[in-house]
């Protein structure tokens, strides 16, 4: 059991919940958060924002009953973590770009702070949110709101680019991906995958992801993918 | 000195607890967050002669007190399993139960033939991993065989008894809510010689995206799973057991000690566990738990003192 010490609404249906408890994680895991009891019959995933001694931070945006009820908690309040879960962004090195999209920045946070040096780009549709805790931490830091943030990263000069974001932004990552060249070598693109789960673990494969090399579990085997291997059939 | 110990076909069960197919993966996977060998059993992920990928697009929906899914028997093939999982199940102090489904009657008599096989080469060095077989004929996801062998008598006692004939580990047959009658379908599949009859699996079911004019699911229709569809269970779990002197393993809805023991006095020899395990991944350490204290508190030393009481 976990408590609650802060849940401050950040824009129009975005919130940062700051929790007690589940202090571990690396970037890009996630965990199976619950703050009801029977019903909604499932726990909802959300990235690791950031991790510490103290406790994990999560940035979530509202989409159903189940975020409803989470953005409804007040400090004090308990809830449950199960967690942390998922294969996350590798620790690696070399030229890095974080790219988020909308509620996708969540889990860049945290490799921010893991990856010092970064050049971040956080695009938005309508309203920015959160964008000058990663200031901080970026080498250079690009903000988009109402545009296309991919239009903004030069993917050859990268040698790893993170992505997380909508469903079409990870599929114009990995495009942009597979074209970008430098010196014949091609950056390493990492997406992370968002997808419907039951457990978190690895057991209902209801997140089933089709790779290249067969299905694999978005919970278990992912969030995160390098991009060359997914296969995208929408 | 509480009693929660169940036997079918020779094949004990340490308690009633039984983690259903399809929700617990080969058990690894909650193995990591508790002793998986406090459950009575578990049944493994339904498991078709050949791999196969299941269904594309949406695969669960959550409704009022359950969820719908429409996973379509995604797994690694009998052959991946045995190679694969064996090994693992070999180290747990569990009832260990294979879910066989099949896409033609061959398949199914196929995939028995190679579990029997391996049976019998590790019962040799002593541990055989499994326990018994659950055969599927009632799995509502999939286009081909599945549930289409469930509904109809005639056609699910012909895979009954090709199974039958093909193995000699005990045999459960996963029955259908969607069965003409599941009643006449438990009499069929004890006149076949086989050992338990399993219910329910899931109940099929819809739902409609109202914007996007369709179906969330690509196969139109999904299963209901959930306390939604206790009520439904609990009926035909007693409707059969008074029907058949098999055993019969109830499971629909379960998510506590209470449930569990309505089951049992409806007449469930064992009971399996199946959408719980998502609300709590540790569901099977907790209601091991609430078991126990809730026969003390009723002064249930057995559950066979219980058993089909009402």
């Amino acid at each position: 059991m976990a408590t609650v010490i802060s849940n401050e609404r950040l824009a129009e249906g975005v919130y940062h919940l700051v929790v007690e408890g589940g202090n571990s994680g690396e970037m890009g895991q996630f965990y199976m958060l619950r703050a009801w009891g029977a019903y909604p019959l499932l726990s909802r995933p959300l990235s690791i924002h950031q991790v510490n001694d103290n406790g994990v931070e999560f940035l979530y945006h509202v989409v159903g009953e189940g975020t409803e009820i989470l953005a409804g908690l007040n400090p004090g309040d308990p809830l449950e973590l199960e967690g942390p879960f998922g294969t996350g962004f590798p620790q690696v090195e070399g030229k890095v770009a974080l790219v988020g999209g909308g509620i996708g920045i969540a889990p860049l946070y945290y490799c921010a702070q893991k990856l010092p040096g970064s050049d971040i780009y956080l695009g938005f549709s309508r309203e920015s949110f959160r964008t000058e805790a990663f200031r901080p931490l970026a080498a250079e830091l690009t903000v988009d709101v109402g545009g296309l943030i991919l239009d903004s990263v030069d993917f050859s000069a990268y040698d790893h680019i993170f992505v997380c974001g909508p469903h079409p932004m990870l599929k114009a990552a990995q495009l942009k991906g597979i074209a970008a060249d430098t010196a014949g070598k091609r950056p390493d693109v990492y997406l992370s995958l968002e997808n419907r789960m039951a457990c978190g673990i690895g057991a209902c494969l209801v997140c089933s992801v089709s790779c290249k090399d067969g299905q694999r579990k978005a919970c278990a085997d992912g969030p995160v993918f390098l991009a060359e291997e997914v296969l995208f059939h929408d | 000195m509480i009693n929660t110990t169940a036997t079918i076909a020779g094949v004990s069960f340490k308690n009633p607890i039984v983690m259903a197919s399809g929700t617990f993966g080969f058990g690894r996977e909650y193995g990591r967050l508790y002793d998986v060998s406090l459950l009575g059993g578990i049944s493994g992920k339904g498991l078709t002669l050949h791999a196969k990928a299941g269904n594309p697009g949406i695969r669960v929906y959550e409704t009022p007190s359950g969820m719908l899914n429409s996973v379509g028997l995604e797994n690694p093939g009998v052959e991946a399993f045995l190679a694969k999982e064996l090994p693992y199940w070999e180290t747990l102090d569990t009832a260990r139960i294979v879910n066989l489904g099949g896409n033609t009657l061959a398949d199914y008599v196929l995939g028995a033939e190679l579990i029997q096989r391996d049976a019998d080469a590790r019962q040799l060095a002593g541990n055989p991993a499994v326990d018994m077989i659950e055969l599927n004929i009632s799995c509502p996801n999939v286009k081909e065989g599945g549930i289409a062998f469930g509904v109809k008598t005639p056609a699910a006692q012909e895979v009954v008894r090709a199974v039958r004939a093909a193995t000699s580990l005990p045999l459960a047959v996963k029955l259908s809510p969607n069965a003409e009658d599941i009643a006449e379908m438990a009499v069929m599949c004890e006149a076949e010689g086989a050992d338990a009859v399993s219910l329910i699996n899931t109940i099929s079911g819809m739902k409609i995206d109202v914007r996007r004019r369709r179906s969330v699911f690509n196969n139109l229709y999904a299963g209901l799973s959930g306390p939604a569809i206790k009520p439904v269970a609990l009926r035909m779990v007693h409707q059969v057991s008074r029907r058949v002197t098999i055993p019969v393993i109830g499971m629909g809805g379960i998510t506590s000690a209470t449930d569990i023991i309505e089951f049992i006095m409806a007449g469930a020899t064992v009971i399996q566990v199946g959408t719980y395990n998502f609300m709590n991944l540790r569901a099977g350490s907790t209601l091991a738990l609430e078991l126990q204290q809730f026969m003390k508190e009723e002064n249930i030393s057995s559950l066979d003192e219980i058993r089909g009481i009402v």
